[in-house]
């Protein structure tokens, strides 16, 4: 049983593990996909364009319920996120793929950018003093507890994600070698819910903590005016997903 | 017994303890917080899609607390550092 993932290459002190390339090829069968659904995209949409603009409408409607005012700034991050780790985590059910998601290193890559996308979003939205002086809201005592938390929720967020991911493959392989062949089946519909769960809560903790960065622009409304750069322009076209509504 | 086992032996103790007692809380606290999110639904059916995200992101948080005793657990199941100083 192991826990690393194995490495295929290797050059010098660089090493390239299965986990980068399924990670890779995931990230390019996405593209080409999403190249594909939209190369021509009509009003009268076909049986295809219909299910990606169903897929977007849906997990718009889900950011609008939790963040309605910046939907529109935060929607790529958080649907790239929310496909990309449903398929890296149902991705580990073919026979020989692991999904990437069991590796310590591509979760915590993946809260890296979450943790770096909160302040981002946070600055960009509210300018960087504002933004820092939230740090400080209630008293600068607190500042200490602001940052571990900062911390410890991005630890957390990788922690959560491998530690589902690899314990249920490896619970599958352990009643493989006690029971045998196909015994370990049930559980991989286990896995298969865990897997959409998982990805679930990922995006969502993403967009609670965007928000969360955002919420101070609430409190502080009242004394500094909001930025204008935040609001989408208004005569831009139409989203491409209303057209069949 | 030499040392190496006694080492191996009181590591899988150890770890089983620790999960046995670690998912004790965990399991207390879900159980607790989906009982209270069926009493909420239950008195106030309309408000079902926010109370399920609530629970979910609650249930996840909740969850960590044990994968976080579980990743313990492998750590010193099979990647124990102190293993190093033993054998060398």
């Amino acid at each position: 049983m192991n826990l690393d993932a194995s490495v295929l290459l290797e050059f010098g002190p660089l090493q390239i593990t299965d986990t980068v390339v399924t990670t890779w090829g995931l990230m390019l069968a996405l593209v080409l996909l999403a190249r594909l659904l939209t190369r021509n995209l009509s009003a009268k949409p076909d049986r295809l364009q219909a299910l990606s603009e169903g897929i977007v409408s849906l997990i718009e409607d889900a950011i609008v319920q939790v963040l309605p005012d910046h939907s529109k700034q935060v929607l790529p991050l958080v649907a790239t996120l929310w496909i990309f780790l449903v398929c890296a985590n149902l991705i580990g059910l073919i026979p020989g793929v692991h999904s990437p998601t069991r590796d310590l290193s591509a979760t915590t890559a993946l809260a890296l950018l979450v943790f770096f996308s909160v302040h981002w979003f946070g600055i960009r939205n509210l300018g960087l003093k504002a933004y820092l002086k939230h740090y400080l809201s209630p008293s600068p005592l607190l500042l200490p507890f602001h940052i571990i938390g900062e911390i410890t929720r991005t630890l957390a967020l990788a922690v959560r994600l491998f530690g589902n991911m690899m314990s249920l493959e490896m619970a599958a392989l352990l009643i493989l070698l006690v029971a045998g062949l196909l015994a370990p089946i049930p559980l991989l519909m286990l896995h298969i819910i865990e897997a959409l769960v998982q990805a679930y809560i990922f995006g969502m903790l993403t967009l609670i903590y965007i928000a969360g960065s955002l919420q101070s622009q609430r409190q502080t409304g009242s004394t500094t005016p909001p930025s204008a750069g935040d609001d989408p322009a208004p005569p831009k076209p139409p989203n491409k997903e209303h057209h069949h509504e | 017994m030499n040392e190496l086992s006694w080492f191996a032996i009181l590591s899988t103790i150890a770890v089983v303890l620790a999960i046995a007692i670690g998912v004790i809380g965990p399991a207390i606290a879900m159980g607790r917080a989906i009982s209270s999110a069926l009493d909420a639904i239950a008195r106030q059916p309309e408000a079902e899609k926010s109370i399920m995200r609530t629970l979910f992101i609650g249930l996840a948080m909740i969850e960590s607390l044990a994968i976080y005793v579980l990743v313990i657990g492998l750590i010193v199941l099979f990647r124990n550092p102190l293993l190093e100083h033993l054998l060398g």
